[in-house]
């Protein structure tokens, strides 16, 4: 290695200085808020029975720990999550191909596609109930229905917008439409797809939520609408900060392998 | 010599719901088997286009394109080559893979054409650079390794679609000499589109210069340099200036 000039230096040092000051001033918000809700909570200044505070969630926590109800409650929603994203994804891509095949298909479809896109969802769970039943089905399904409509728009859009001098290339090459799709608009479209994955989990995350505060006797949407009803509100505050931990790392995850395919690339 | 391209009255329409805009009106030229020529003309004149017509891509609305005496109908068979302004490597792919695009898509993908391009990309220095991605690769080395993708196919005809029109000043003279020759080394018939007059003085053997829209064919200008030489020499040469200005006042006279 070469020596490291005075002004690299200086330039290295300050964007460490600005790295660890972001870091620090992250954790300190984290460390403040709790601090201040605990404290809070202990001297009477908010009412612990309906605002919580930190140790009790954490005891509630290790209690529901030990009693083993809690791992199942996590896995439930975390499942209904996963297994309604795939499905979103597998969907999505499957009806955008075929959508990309049929030019007249799409054109006639579209409005319905922009109507079904913009309709609140959380309207439809009411009636999957009714047509699918109280149970995981009805979840999945109103998890789907949050993220697939806007998922095949943006998809379409995406695969519209590819150049069409590369189309032209492959029919040069003597290809046809499906060397297209396999060639071009596929490989071209997969960082579109990782952040449409990105942002489908969560959104996911929100249907599954919704099924389950109509239709679930289990998973952590339950939870928050049972302890509501009852007035355990350690219970509901523990759920959202699991399902903020679960959307972390389900995001986390998807990142990382975003970028294991861009460093691939 | 044999003919290998020929235009007969060929005219071409653009339609949109608020009407009708020809592009081209009654073309008709030929195109002789190891030839190159070239087509100038203003912008919007349709050059483009009848490059698309004689790619068998579009269909000409009159007349008639042949290709050695048969109608030219079917969506590239791969007797014809196509090479556009811009390289169009895709970047999930290397060079090795970029370069035998065409060979996979027709399913022609034997070892002993693989053994033919991996011999061009020797021959055309970019061997050690078969397992790069084309990000890693000039201006200049990314159009060769396009021109490469399109004689994998072993083309008759190389329609080029101002193939250098993207590159700066400088590379586009190394590349339009490199590619030239290139051409002409593998006797390849070449149909070059391009605004850029000496360009076209400098590689072809005859101009075709086109008239504002609609287009049709003004004036055919045959080129002749001593033998054997390169693209760069030609334009070190006198007659070079000579052309230019023939082909400047071509472009510009108003009938």
């Amino acid at each position: 290695m070469s020596e490291i000039s005075l002004a690299q230096q200086k330039y290295l040092t300050a964007r460490k200085r600005h790295r660890r000051t972001v870091v620090c001033s992250r954790c300190l918000i984290f460390v403040l808020f709790l601090g201040l809700w605990e404290t809070a909570a202990v001297t009477g200044l908010i009412d612990s029975f309906i605002f919580s505070s930190p140790s009790k969630v954490l005891l509630c926590f290790y209690q529901m720990l030990i009693d083993k109800s809690l791992i199942s409650h996590i896995a439930i929603t975390l499942m209904e999550t996963v297994v309604s994203f795939l499905l979103v994804l597998l969907c999505a891509l499957g009806i955008t191909i075929l959508l990309w095949f049929h030019p007249r298909l799409s054109e006639t479809l579209d409005p319905y596609l922009v109507i079904l896109n913009s309709l609140p969802k959380s309207a439809l769970a009411p009636l999957l109930i009714v047509w699918l039943g109280a149970n995981y089905k009805t979840i999945i399904v109103t998890g789907m229905s949050v993220a697939i409509f806007g998922s095949i728009l943006s998809l379409y859009t995406s695969f519209s917008a590819v150049d069409a001098e590369k189309i032209k290339l492959i029919y040069s090459l003597g290809g046809n439409k499906y060397h297209v799709m396999t060639k071009v608009i596929l490989p071209s479209n997969i960082p579109v797809l990782f952040s449409l994955m990105k942002v489908n989990i969560g959104l996911c995350l929100v249907g599954v939520i919704i099924g389950e505060f109509i239709a679930a006797r289990s998973g952590l949407g339950y939870l928050i609408i049972y302890g509501s009803q009852v007035f355990k509100l350690d219970w509901v505050i523990m759920s959202i900060v699991l399902l903020c931990l679960m959307a972390m790392l389900l995001y986390g995850l998807l990142g990382f392998l975003e970028k294991r395919y861009l460093k691939r690339l | 010599m044999e003919k290998l391209l020929e235009l007969n009255s060929v005219g071409y329409s653009y339609h949109t719901p608020s009407g009708e805009t020809p592009a081209l009106i009654n073309i008709n030229f030929t195109v002789y088997q190891g030839e190159f020529v070239a087509i100038v003309g203003p912008s919007g004149c349709g050059k483009s286009t009848l490059l698309s017509l004689s790619s068998g891509l579009l269909e000409p609305e009159h007349g008639s394109i042949l290709l050695y005496g048969q109608k030219l109908f079917q969506k590239g068979s791969g007797t014809i080559g196509y090479m556009f302004q811009h390289d169009h490597l895709f970047e999930w792919r290397t060079i090795e893979q970029n370069v035998l695009l065409g060979p996979e898509i027709q399913n022609k993908l034997t070892e002993q054409r693989r053994e033919a391009v991996l011999d061009m990309l020797k021959t055309y220095g970019l061997y050690k650079f078969k397992d790069a991605k084309p990000s890693q690769l000039s201006g200049g080395m990314r159009q060769r390794a396009a021109l490469i993708r399109t004689l994998a196919l072993e083309p008759k005809l190389l329609l080029l679609d101002e193939p250098f029109s993207a590159l700066d000043y400088q590379t586009r003279l190394t590349v339009g000499d490199d590619i030239g020759s290139i051409i002409r080394g593998e006797n390849k018939t070449a149909l070059l589109v391009t605004h850029d007059l000496s360009e076209a003085v400098s590689l072809a053997d005859r101009v075709i210069v086109l008239s504002k829209r609609p287009g049709t064919v003004k004036n055919i200008i045959t080129i002749q340099f001593p033998e054997n030489l390169s693209p760069l020499e030609r334009r070190n040469t006198p007659e070079f200036k000579d052309y230019f200005n023939l082909l400047w006042k071509e472009m510009n006279s108003d009938e």
